[in-house]
C-alpha cells in the first residue's frame, strides 16, 4: 500500500533515469504532489513555474514542440478549473504531447475543504476531444498508467487521489487503453467504479457476500477511451447497475455508463457519488461517511437498492 | 542609405499584405482588419528580413519561431505567409471556409509553418516561453518571437508568462507588443482626451515599459510602422539570443494603419469592406491590378 502521490513522484524519478526527454513542471506544490522527488533526482529537468497554472500549461506545450515529454504537476482543481482554457486550446486542440498529473483529485484532499476538492474533473475532461482520461486505483495501477502515459504520444489527463488505498493489483498489472477490469462477479448488483473508490466497492462487495447478496465490481481505470462493449456485457449479467464514484453524479463515470447503456442495452442505472452539493474540510473517514462512499455505507445502500 | 531606399521592398510587401488581408476578408464575408493592419509591417519584417525560415521546409529544426498570440489577426499572418511562399496566394480565398487550412484563428494542426494554435487570447507567450526554454535545454540557437496585442495584455495569463520568462533568463525569447491602442469595443474617450484612436487606449496613463523592465525584460520602443526602426529592433533582439534577458519590443502602432478610413477606428476591428471601399483601399495602397 503506497499513496498515489508517492507513486507519481517515484515513477517519474525512475522514468527520468532512462528517458532524457522527460521534464516535470511544478506550480509550487511539489512537496505536496511529491514531484519534489524528481526535483532532487533530476534537478536540471525539474522546472519550477510558480503559482501560475495557465502559463505552465502553455510552457509545457512549447516544450512538447521541442520534443520533450512534459509532466505537469499540480492539484486537480487548478487544472480543470483555473487552467482549463489553455488545456482546451493549446493541449487538446493541438494534440500536444503533454501529460497532466492531477493530484488531490476527489474529496480526500488532506483537510483543504471544498475550495480544493475537485469532483467535476472527469465530467469536464471526458467531454474534451483528443484527451485521454485515466484514473488509477492503487499503487501498481498508478505506476503502470504513468509509464504508459509517458510512452503514449498525445495528451493524457491522469486523475490521482492523494492518499494510499489498499492494493488491488500487483506488479504483473498490464494496462490496456479502454479496458475495464471485472474485480468481482455479481448477479444481484454490479457496482461500476473508478480510481480508489473501486477498492471501497470491492470491500463493500465482500460485506454484501456475507449477507447473501451477490455484488460485482467493474473497475474502469480508462474513462476515455473506454471499451463500451465490456460495460454492456458486464451490465447484462447483473440485475441492477450502480455506478459509484468520488465525483459528482453529473457527467462523470455515472454519466458515461448511463449514456452507453441507454443506447445499447437500456436498463436502470443508479448513480452514486457526490450529489448537487459542495464538500467540506474533514478527515477522510468523516467525508466517506458523510457522502456515503465508505464500504459499510455502500453496503447499506446496496442492501436497500437490491432489497 | 536612407530608410526609403533601404526598405522599399518591405514597404511594397506590406501594402500588398494589407490588400490581401482586407480583400480576403471581403471575399469571406467576415474577418478582422484593424489588427492585421497594425501588425502588418512587423509581420513583413519578420518573414522577409529577420527570421531564418524556409517555406519549403516549414519544420526545419533550426528555424526561428513566430507565434501570433493575438490570433484573430490571422489573416494578416496568412497573407504574409502566402507572399513568402508558405501557401499559394490563391488559397487565401478559402479563408474561414469549411475544410480550409486557413481557419479564423491559426490552427497548427492544419497549416504547416505555424508553431501552435492561438485565438483564445493571452496564451501565445507561454508557448513561446516553453519553446525558448526547450531550445536552451537542447542547446539550440534559434530565436522565438511572439506578437501580443495591447488588448490581449489585459489577460492574466500573459502576466504569468511575463513574470516567469526573465526568471529563466531567456534571451532567446522576444515578445512584440502591437500597441495599437484600440480593442474590439473598449472604453469611450474622456472629454478632451487625445488619442490616435477613437476609443480609449486600454493602457492609457500606464508605464508599461517601466513595468516590463522591472519584471526583467530588455525593452526596445519603436514606431511599429517604420521599417527603419522595426528591422533594427528585431535584429537586436535576435542578436541578444544568448543573453540572459528576454526582449520586449514595444511597437507603437495604429489600428487599421494604411487606409485613411480604417485608421484609428475601433469599428474596423472586425468589418467587411464594401466594393466601393475596396476601390479606395486599392488606390491608397497602390495595388494597380485592383484599381482597374
Amino acid at each position: 500500500m503506497k499513496a498515489l502521490r508517492d507513486v507519481f513522484g517515484d515513477t517519474l524519478v525512475d522514468l527520468g533515469k532512462t528517458n532524457p526527454n522527460l521534464v516535470v513542471l511544478d506550480a509550487d506544490l511539489a512537496n505536496s504532489t511529491k514531484a519534489d522527488k524528481f526535483a532532487v533526482a533530476h534537478p536540471d529537468r525539474f522546472l519550477e513555474m510558480g503559482i501560475a497554472e495557465q502559463n505552465f500549461v502553455g510552457v509545457a506545450v512549447g516544450l512538447a514542440s521541442m520534443g520533450f515529454i512534459p509532466w505537469l504537476s499540480s492539484f486537480t482543481v487548478f487544472f480543470t478549473h483555473r487552467a482549463i482554457d489553455p488545456i482546451r486550446m493549446l493541449v487538446a486542440q493541438t494534440h500536444a504531447n503533454v501529460k497532466i498529473g492531477a493530484a488531490y483529485a476527489g474529496l480526500m484532499t488532506g483537510l483543504t475543504g471544498k475550495t480544493h476538492q475537485d469532483v467535476q474533473d472527469i465530467a469536464i475532461m471526458r467531454a474534451m476531444p483528443d484527451m485521454t482520461v485515466l484514473a488509477p486505483a492503487d499503487a501498481a495501477e498508478g505506476e503502470a498508467l504513468i509509464r504508459w502515459a509517458t510512452e503514449f504520444d498525445g495528451p493524457v489527463y491522469m486523475r490521482l487521489a492523494r492518499d494510499a488505498a489498499p492494493d488491488l493489483f500487483d506488479k504483473n498489472y498490464r494496462f490496456i487503453p479502454g479496458k475495464t477490469l471485472l474485480l468481482r462477479e455479481g448477479a444481484d448488483v454490479l457496482m461500476i467504479s473508478t480510481g480508489p473508490q473501486s477498492v471501497r466497492c470491492v470491500e463493500a462487495a465482500d460485506l454484501l457476500a456475507k449477507q447473501g447478496i451477490s455484488a460485482g465490481v467493474l473497475h474502469v481505470p480508462s474513462i476515455k477511451p473506454v471499451k463500451k462493449d465490456e460495460i454492456i456485457n458486464a451490465a447484462e449479467k447483473s440485475k441492477l447497475i450502480v455506478t459509484v464514484e468520488e465525483h459528482t453524479i453529473y457527467g462523470g463515470l455515472g454519466g458515461l455508463v448511463a449514456e452507453v447503456l441507454s443506447e445499447a442495452s437500456p436498463r436502470k442505472v443508479v448513480r452514486l457519488g457526490i450529489e448537487d452539493r459542495w464538500g467540506e474540510s474533514a478527515p477522510n473517514d468523516y467525508l466517506l461517511d458523510q457522502f456515503r462512499m465508505s464500504a459499510p455505507r455502500l453496503c447499506e445502500r446496496m442492501q436497500k437498492l437490491v432489497g | 542609405m536612407s530608410s526609403e531606399t533601404d526598405y522599399k521592398d518591405l514597404e511594397m510587401l506590406a501594402r500588398r499584405g494589407r490588400w490581401l488581408a482586407i480583400s480576403t476578408v471581403a471575399g469571406s464575408g467576415a474577418g478582422h482588419v484593424g489588427g492585421p493592419f497594425s501588425a502588418m509591417d512587423i509581420l513583413v519584417a519578420l518573414y522577409f528580413r529577420v527570421m531564418k525560415i524556409d517555406p519549403k521546409e516549414p519544420r526545419m529544426p533550426a528555424r526561428d519561431r513566430f507565434i501570433l498570440s493575438k490570433g484573430h489577426s490571422s489573416i494578416g499572418q496568412y497573407s504574409v505567409m502566402a507572399l513568402r511562399g508558405f501557401l499559394p496566394v490563391e488559397e487565401l480565398k478559402t479563408f474561414d471556409k469549411g475544410g480550409s487550412r486557413l481557419q479564423g484563428h491559426p490552427d497548427v494542426t492544419r497549416l504547416p509553418g505555424l508553431e501552435t494554435s492561438t485565438g483564445s487570447l493571452g496564451q501565445g507567450l507561454s508557448v513561446g516561453l516553453g519553446i525558448a526554454l526547450g531550445a536552451r535545454l537542447r542547446g539550440e540557437k534559434f530565436q522565438t518571437f511572439v506578437m501580443i496585442g495591447d488588448g490581449e495584455l489585459q489577460e492574466g495569463m500573459i502576466w504569468e508568462a511575463l513574470h516567469i520568462a526573465p526568471r529563466y533568463r531567456l534571451g532567446n525569447l522576444t515578445a512584440i507588443l502591437d500597441w495599437n491602442g484600440l480593442q474590439q469595443f473598449g472604453w469611450v474617450l474622456a472629454i478632451n482626451e487625445e488619442h490616435r484612436g477613437d476609443r480609449r487606449d486600454p493602457w492609457t496613463g500606464i508605464d508599461l515599459r517601466g513595468i516590463f523592465e522591472k519584471l526583467g525584460w530588455r525593452c526596445i520602443e519603436i514606431d511599429g510602422h517604420d521599417f527603419a526602426q522595426i528591422v533594427p529592433a528585431l535584429e537586436a533582439a535576435k542578436a541578444s539570443g544568448e543573453s540572459d534577458q528576454p526582449t520586449m519590443i514595444i511597437a507603437h502602432t495604429i489600428k487599421g494603419k494604411g487606409v485613411h478610413f480604417t485608421e484609428g477606428k475601433h469599428e474596423w476591428h472586425s468589418k467587411v469592406a464594401t466594393k466601393d471601399e475596396l476601390r479606395v483601399v486599392a488606390k491608397e495602397l497602390g495595388i494597380e491590378e485592383a484599381i482597374a
